[in-house]
């Protein structure tokens, strides 16, 4: 047998220990899923109840089909938080792929400054620049409309997505681009028909991420932004379950899973991908 | 000489858009809010200079307290994070069946979109029907119900859980691709030489790992301290401000009162705390990445 499967071979002890360890520690990750999962085969007479009861005795998927007829508008949040996180996905990526070409390829005066500039736009959040940044919105003439919920949220997912970027095409060798110049290509010719192509799965990581991010965001910009429920993303057209009374929890909880699956679908499918912008991204600085 | 100066100007226009809009949506407003904090500006037409009113007021205010909580919250939140985030990480480090599928179940808190989450976390901290309260009646721990969010000590504990929970798969992914970093052939020369799994994890392993640690408590702090839907929806920084952060007290102060000029002084703080942090992440990596390459 070869060294390395000798070196990971555990001994029985080791692997009990292993799988407790990752138990509890997904048991944690996953339980309010599990819980949420399960409050929403709930009938609402048995959620206010009590003693507590963790299995839904006689559940059904009842609140899957009345959350569209309680919230009416529910499909209509979806389609905004996939309608805003896509255009401002476009939008980042156009922004994003000249500069990050710019900052793989070419050392210029200030160009060194100018990165750690885009990197500390990255620590602030959203929530700090929030008066001002109303107040822009408002002088633009976007507050109540997708724009208000699009052009903030852009901002703050560029820098990462062309520190990622860069990254990954700081790896493709020089000597492609210097080829292509020394044929005669024009530098929009090389990064256009060379480099691109190349780059291609570094931008599909970077979409994946800056759509993930853009979905997260939504909430305070939203919250901010915008009071009209046609362009409500799904984080705040949730509230709508909150009755006046009460909340209207296995509603609440089944129009969460409807509006997060085909997230979590598409997620799922690239979870590759999400690793290796990790990876390049983080790891190797 | 002509080559490098087109050069120079193509690599300008390339970045131009990405600077025109951060310029426009980022930098200007970091410049407003500075003007407007010494203001008091409101919904009011007119807008007058007021010095550093605005300053004086928070100082002889609760803010104090405020920004001593907002620190407390973060230290526990990123120490709690990166406690079980290392865990997580050696965990799913191991080479056992399951791994791959155990990696994708890290991911959901992360991915889904936070407020989700964060409902589905205020509804086991109901202290009638949720979750947690109920189990531990049942198991007899506790004699009544607990309502989590509804007690001071209670939600601020309760918060922080919910923005470790999403925080951790980061953390996890972060320092499990960092170990996987690790050249194999250090553990098969340890190994070869009789070094245990333990000692190995000891020698090897964690000392490899310190950069990586260091760099993510940072990001994790940077974020943690913008930490604002976790609070905002749990508690909206209640019972009696328990858990309002630096974060929460300028939304209420600007954007539930309206009164720009005092939540702007307040951003103002916490931009300069950013500052320094981002300051001290700079130094902190460069240095790390100094000390790798000699």
């Amino acid at each position: 047998m070869s060294q390395p499967a000798m070196i990971n071979r555990y001994r029985w002890y080791e692997l009990v220990g292993i799988y407790a360890g990752i138990f509890v520690f997904l048991t944690f990750i996953l339980a309010p899923f599990v819980e949420g999962f399960l409050v929403s085969l709930k009938p609402l007479a048995l959620l206010f109840s009590s003693p507590y009861r963790f299995w839904p005795e006689n559940g059904s998927f009842e609140a899957y089909r009345t959350m569209w007829v309680s919230v009416p508008g529910f499909a209509r949040y979806i389609f905004n938080s996939f309608f805003i996180s896509t255009i401002v996905t476009a939008v980042v990526l156009v922004l994003v792929v000249p500069s990050a070409y710019a900052f793989a390829r070419f050392t210029f005066r200030g160009s060194g400054a100018l990165l750690a500039a885009f990197l500390a736009v990255n620590m602030f959040s959203g929530a700090v620049l929030l008066i001002p940044l109303f107040r822009l919105m408002r002088s633009f003439g976007v507050l109540n409309t997708y724009f208000a919920m699009i052009v903030p949220g852009v901002a703050f997912l560029i820098p990462s997505a062309i520190w990622l970027l860069r990254t990954y095409m700081m790896r493709i060798p020089r000597e492609l681009d210097e080829a292509a110049f020394v044929d005669g290509a024009s530098h929009f010719y090389t990064l256009r028909r060379v480099i691109l192509p190349i780059a291609m799965p570094g931008i599909t990581v970077v979409a994946i991420t800056t759509f993930i991010g853009s979905y997260a965001q939504q909430f305070i910009f939203a919250l901010t932004f915008n009071s009209k429920s046609e362009y409500m993303p799904l984080p705040i057209g949730l509230y709508a379950y909150f009755g006046r009374q009460e909340v209207v929890w296995n509603e609440l909880m089944a129009a969460s899973f409807v509006g997060i699956a085909p997230a979590v679908v598409l997620i799922f499918l690239m979870q590759r991908y999400l690793v290796a912008g990790l990876t390049a991204g983080a790891v190797k600085q | 000489m002509s080559v490098r100066r087109s050069t120079v100007i193509f690599a300008w226009l390339l970045l131009l858009p990405a600077v025109l809009y951060v310029t426009v949506i980022v930098a200007y407003p970091l410049v407003d809010t500075f003007i407007l904090s010494f203001t008091d500006a409101s919904l009011k037409k007119t807008t007058n200079w007021v010095g550093t009113a605005n300053y004086e007021k928070i100082f002889n205010g609760t803010f104090a307290q405020v920004i001593i909580r907002t620190f407390v919250w973060t230290a526990f939140s990123v120490a709690i994070k990166m406690i079980i985030g290392t865990f997580g990480a050696v965990m799913l480090n191991a080479a056992v069946p399951g791994r791959a599928l155990f990696r994708v179940l890290t991911m959901p808190p992360w991915i889904v979109p936070m407020a989700i989450g964060i409902f589905m976390w205020g509804w086991m901290y109901n202290g009638q029907f949720g979750m947690i309260s109920g189990m531990l009646q049942n198991l007899g721990l506790v004699d009544g119900p607990v309502a989590f969010l509804a007690h001071g000590s209670t939600a601020f504990w309760a918060t922080i859980i919910t923005d470790v929970w999403i925080g951790v798969p980061l953390v996890t992914l972060y320092l499990l691709a960092s170990m996987q970093a690790i050249p194999q052939d250090l553990y098969e020369a340890a190994w070869t030489d009789g070094a245990g799994r333990f000692y190995r994890f000891r020698r090897i392993t964690l000392p490899l790992l310190v950069p990586a640690m260091i760099t993510m408590s940072m990001l994790s702090l940077i974020a943690t301290f913008n930490s604002f839907d976790i609070i905002w929806i749990l508690t909206q920084g209640g019972p009696n401000g328990d858990t309002t952060t630096m974060i929460i007290d300028t939304y209420r102060t600007a954007i539930g009162s309206k009164k720009y000029g005092e939540g702007a002084a307040r951003a103002v703080l916490i931009c300069i705390f950013l500052s320094i942090f981002c300051i001290a992440y700079f130094r902190v990596t460069h240095r790390l990445a100094s000390g790798e390459s000699r």
